[in-house]
């Protein structure tokens, strides 16, 4: 006999969500920069805004307000609505 | 199934009281009246003309027969009568029949009815009740092993699990009085709604009781109280994860362990209460080690972490300590690294216990850093009664442990605060934060140990506290 066993996950969608398109060129995009707020991430960052800066970006700084939590939906609607891309300093 | 109206029996053959009343039903079938017989095992058992086969045990389990023999009256659509066993005074008012059962006895108890039997009556339930699983069904390939198949579904810890099927989840379910679509919160880290039917699943998935799943409950619902912030110590690369602490009349209930060998293994409630959360975190939650979960080390109780707290002690409990009274059972979630040993043989002051058990606490983390993780205490029994014996409270030796594992330093941390010189700055500085120190007593009666169980270094506002929560049914 078969067994029927009931799915103890949370049934998120079973296939794989596809990753958006990437942009051939930055010209024109405004770029998010994302610190989760943990140790020198900052450091990183700065260096990186001044890289694409130089180059005549759009860049818009965004930090969350500590790395143990998601970040808050303001937060993540504010970046969705008003970058194009976006870059999040992930680890130490 | 159409309930039939008029008179219902319904009757076994393997119960001699049934056998007995055999002809009594044939009377009453002679006399003309509208009688159903329901038999539950032997179709021609019955000496009426008329039997319904009932093996399926439909009609028992609808009419909720739970003795046999039962004789029930329907009078439009309801029931307005029963009788269960032979009463012959009560068949007979129920008939209508003076003469009934003349040459019978009195009175003889009825057998137990198969639809209620372990076993079947959650089939029964299942196959005929109200009771559906909203949880998404899995057929396990012909020929495959159900726990295989659990593991390659990636449900499991690493340890074989359970396979939850309806009648296992039904009975898990049944221990609570809670609607199984109910939420409990939003699991991290995928913020799944996690629901009690999810959590049942994962307490089959883990080997519980259908008796511990209240205490189950609570732990999740504990562990999903933001306070608890279970998002970030599930991600952490720190070696912390859930563990639970039980009090109150559950823990004797339950049988769980909270004597010798207490942090170890050994004991199913402990085991699986424990297990059961972390299952709840990776499946529900999709909370996995080497993806959200990047725990540089883990630790064993990374599979699951609870124990009970001796409460045979002059101390106040862990729980009345948190607001609530001996006589409410609960569960405190924790962060928890491993435990470590800190053995004293000698002291036998309160005063000398302390210095040494400052001395193990004082290292914790970082041998400089101070205002790091939070720490329980597990006081063994021997130490405990050093304490005991100087009327020392939990209050007393908690105060006495912060004073005592002040350290020299600032808050720089991880060697730094020695500077280029190595030599420590001056002053002394808390190593534990106000309330950064529980106590708790648990363990063996032979040993002059206690057991440290570090937490996670990020800890408060930004980071985890302790929560309790009540189990209730």
């Amino acid at each position: 006999m078969t067994d029927i066993l009931y799915d103890p996950t949370g049934e998120f969608a079973p296939l794989a969500r596809a990753p958006l398109a990437k942009p051939a060129s930055l010209t024109g995009l405004t770029i998010g920069l994302l610190d989760i707020s943990k140790s020198r991430g900052d450091v990183f960052l700065d260096h990186l805004d001044h890289l694409l800066s130089a180059e005549g970006l759009t860049v818009k700084r965004y930090k969350k307000p500590t790395f143990t939590r998601p970040a808050p939906v303001a937060l993540l609607q504010d970046i969705a609505s008003n970058c194009d891309v976006v870059v999040e300093g992930l680890a130490d | 199934m159409q309930i039939p109206e008029g008179l219902i029996a319904v009757v076994k053959q393997d119960c001699p009281t049934c056998v007995l009343v055999n002809p009594v039903l044939k009377s009453i079938e002679n006399s003309g009246a509208a009688l159903t017989v329901y038999v539950q095992d032997q179709p021609d058992f019955p000496s009426t003309r008329q039997a319904i086969d009932d093996r399926s045990l439909e009609a028992s389990y609808r009419l909720h027969i739970e003795t046999v023999p039962t004789l029930i009256k329907i009078e439009g659509g309801r029931e307005a009568a029963r009788v269960v066993g032979w009463e012959r005074d009560e068949w007979r008012a129920l008939t209508g029949m003076a003469n009934l059962g003349e040459s019978l006895p009195q009175y003889r108890p009825g057998c137990g009815s198969l639809a209620v039997q372990p076993g079947i009556a959650e089939r029964l339930a299942l196959r005929y009740g109200d009771f559906r699983i909203s949880s998404r069904e899995l057929a396990v390939p012909e020929l495959s092993d159900s726990i295989e198949y659990c593991f390659e579904r990636g449900w499991s810890d690493g340890l074989p699990v359970v396979p939850p099927t309806a009648e296992r989840i039904y009975r898990m379910l049944k221990a609570t009085a809670r609607a199984p679509h109910e939420v409990l919160g939003r699991m991290p880290p995928l913020l799944t709604d996690c629901t009690v039917e999810k959590v049942a699943i994962n307490a089959v998935l883990a080997g519980c009781k259908p008796e511990y799943f209240p205490a189950v409950l609570a732990a999740v619902e504990a562990a999903l109280d933001p306070a608890f912030c279970l998002h970030g110590l599930l991600a952490t690369t720190w070696f912390s994860g859930p563990m639970i602490v039980v009090n109150g009349p559950v823990r004797k209930a339950l049988g769980m362990n909270w004597a010798g060998n207490v942090l170890g293994q050994g004991n199913r409630a402990n085991a699986t209460i424990g297990r059961a959360l972390q299952l709840a975190v990776r499946n529900i939650g999709g909370g996995k080690p080497q993806e959200t979960d990047m725990s540089t080390f883990g630790h064993p109780g990374k599979l699951g972490f609870c124990f009970a707290e001796d409460e045979d002690t002059p101390w106040t409990t862990l729980a009345q300590d948190r607001g609530l009274s001996r006589a409410q059972s609960a569960v405190t979630v924790f962060s928890a690294d491993g435990p470590l040993g800190c053995a004293d043989q000698k002291s036998r002051t309160p005063e000398a216990l302390v210095y040494s058990l400052a001395g193990s606490l004082r290292g914790l983390n970082h041998i400089d850093m101070i205002n790091g993780a939070d720490a329980v205490v597990v006081i063994g029994p021997e130490h405990g009664r050093v304490f005991d014996q100087a009327g020392w409270s939990k209050a007393d030796a908690t105060a006495a442990l912060h004073a005592a594992t002040r350290i020299k330093g600032v808050d720089l941390g991880m060697g730094t605060a020695r500077g280029a010189s190595g030599q420590p700055g001056d002053g002394l500085s808390a190593k534990f934060r106000d309330g950064g120190l529980t106590l708790v007593r648990a363990g063996g009666p032979a040993g002059m140990f206690s057991a440290i169980i570090p937490g996670w270094l990020v800890k408060g506002e930004l980071g985890t506290d302790p929560v309790t929560r009540e189990i209730r049914a």
